[in-house]
């Protein structure tokens, strides 16, 4: 049944989607973390 | 028990005195629920037999918008000449000033309904089948669960961005089983169905105002102290 | 610590993915829904995530409030307990149980909030106590959000309409609009009290909660509706089954938790850094 696949697939893709930001977020976490080491130095 | 409620009564005549000398606030106020009601009834225009069913639900719509805007000011005139941070260095009370801010509002937002509603009841043709003086604790409780949790979370959206749309973010989610109940309450006595009673819901709202009038209370210090 | 994530993080995948596997083949096929029902393996478990994970906010929030007084700790932990005692005893006084609940799975409930409520008090201090009210709360609008897709969609071919006043479903949307709506005071507050404002919402919002369902519950009888996900008894194959994804997404959650938690802390390091460097810095290099 195609609501049932919609459903998991719809699970997952909300996951994912909420993972994607953190990762984002984290990446740019980095970049502001390798900033401030350069300007320690 | 004398020094917060002669706290909260000084601040509440303060404020109504205010309130009257100026005038601004009520007459946009009033002229505010004036053109909700008459754009609610352009818009939906039922016989009289089908208003009933959904006027309780119309009614309490449009005081809930009215009641926002209203409260949305509550705190402005605070701000401006920094009367909030005098209370937070007096040895009042956070609670009094919490009662007075609340019991105000009552008031203003009471007043407003006294004067749309027969406005509704005009373009309605309404007439209550049931009980009808049920119909003013379903109105005194229900406006109290508005403005308690109202006035509560204005002070709260005080040091946010977008301050007037913050306030019914944070109401709406919270006013909901309040407002299932108003409305359910007024569309029960309206409509007069022997079988139903409105029993249920002027408990559970009754309910709903003591828990979160205690809560305010409790927790308005720490809001008020909240920078 | 930080190398047991990816271990986890397989062992997790795995677990998913053996759920996945029983929910799609090994359940039974339900006789009436036929196989749309296998979405209850998905929208219950994360019903009841959603749900652990709001509850471990509002005693966060609770603990952010009380700790700074003295006085106030003392008595919520006299709370706490005595709520734990009541709903033991209740669970077995009260006849019937709302929604069928067993009397063991709710004194396991009970048990487990109070232990929850002191295991954050011993093993988190006051400003990983924010940290982790702002976790839960965000992960759990996810599987909040999760719940709220897949009921519709369980719903519409059930019953041929997307949405109903179902109790739980109703209930579930405004736990979620509360959430939503603590999430943007986080967001858009500027005070430096924030975490403060937010843990009152949060109390909010749990008191909150009883209300929603009682109001809904009365609306509901006195308007009836279709009810979704089904109550009565459960046969035993697929509660196995149900169990087994309530597991595998319990280990997801706290790995996503986990991962938010420490993106959080890096957060506020980083900018308790730039902070202060720009208190630090001399006045010839404004930029």
């Amino acid at each position: 049944m195609t609501f049932l696949y919609a459903a998991y697939a719809a699970t997952w893709a909300i996951h994912i989607a909420y993972l994607i930001t953190l990762v984002r977020r984290y990446s740019r976490l980095k970049l502001a973390v390798d900033e401030l080491n350069k300007r320690k130095r | 028990m004398s020094a917060p409620s002669g706290i909260t009564m000084a601040t509440l005549t303060k404020d109504i005195r205010l309130e009257w000398r100026s005038k601004d606030a009520i007459n946009s106020m009033l002229f505010f629920a004036l053109l909700v009601v008459v754009v609610f009834s352009f818009s939906f225009d039922p016989v009289a037999e089908e208003s009933r069913h959904i006027a309780g639900g119309l009614v309490w719509i449009a005081f809930l918008f009215a009641a926002v805007v209203a409260l949305n000011q509550t705190w402005a005139r605070e701000i401006r000449n920094q009367v909030l941070d005098a209370y937070r260095i007096s040895p009042a009370p956070a609670n009094a000033l919490f009662l007075a801010k609340a019991v105000g509002n009552f008031i203003f937002v009471a007043l407003l309904e006294a004067l749309m509603t027969p406005l509704f009841i005009m373009f309605y043709k309404l007439r209550a089948l049931g009980p009808a003086w049920q119909l003013l604790p379903v109105a005194v409780l229900g406006t109290w669960a508005i403005v308690v949790n109202g006035t509560f979370f204005a002070a709260m959206s005080l040091r946010t961005r977008s301050r007037e749309i913050m306030l019914p973010l944070l109401l709406f989610p919270i006013t909901i089983p309040a407002l299932l109940s108003m409305v359910e309450a007024t569309t029960t006595i309206l409509v007069g169905d022997p079988s139903t009673s409105a029993k249920f819901w002027m408990v559970l709202l009754a309910t709903y105002d003591v828990v979160f009038t205690t809560g305010c209370l409790a927790l308005f210090e720490t809001v008020l102290h909240a920078e | 610590m930080k190398k047991a994530f990816p271990i986890l993080g397989l062992l997790t995948a795995a677990l998913l993915s053996f759920a996945l596997y029983e929910a799609l083949v090994v359940a039974p096929r339900e006789q009436t829904m036929g196989d749309v029902q296998r979405i209850f393996y998905y929208h219950v478990p994360s019903a009841w995530t959603a749900f652990l994970l709001f509850a471990i906010n509002f005693l966060a929030s609770v603990q952010y409030l009380v700790r700074p007084r003295p006085q106030a700790d003392k008595i919520a932990n006299w709370i706490v307990i005595a709520l734990g005692a009541l709903t033991s005893i209740g669970a077995y006084v009260v006849r019937p149980l709302p929604q069928n609940m067993y009397p063991s799975s709710v004194v396991t409930t009970g048990v487990a909030i109070v232990g929850l409520y002191f295991l954050i008090k011993k093993y988190f201090s006051e400003q990983e106590t924010d940290i982790l009210a702002l976790t839960t709360a965000e992960v759990g609008v996810v599987f909040c959000t999760v719940v709220l897709v897949t009921g519709p969609l369980w719903a519409r071919p059930v019953w041929g309409i997307w949405w109903t006043w179902d109790v739980r479903l109703t209930s579930t949307l405004v736990l979620w609009l509360i959430y939503v709506s603590y999430l943007m005071l986080r967001r858009f507050s500027t005070s430096g009290q924030t975490p403060v404002l937010a843990a009152a919402l949060a109390v909010f919002g749990a008191l909150d909660v009883p209300l929603v369902y009682f109001s809904i519950w009365f609306f509901r009888t006195q308007h009836p509706q279709p009810v979704i996900g089904g109550g009565g008894s459960i046969d035993p194959r697929m509660l196995h089954v149900l169990l087994i994804n309530w597991l595998a997404f319990l280990c997801f959650a706290f790995l996503v938790c986990w991962s938010r938690y420490r993106l959080e802390q890096l957060q506020r390091e980083v900018e308790e850094t730039q902070a202060l460097e720009a208190l630090l810095e001399p006045r010839s290099t404004v930029r």
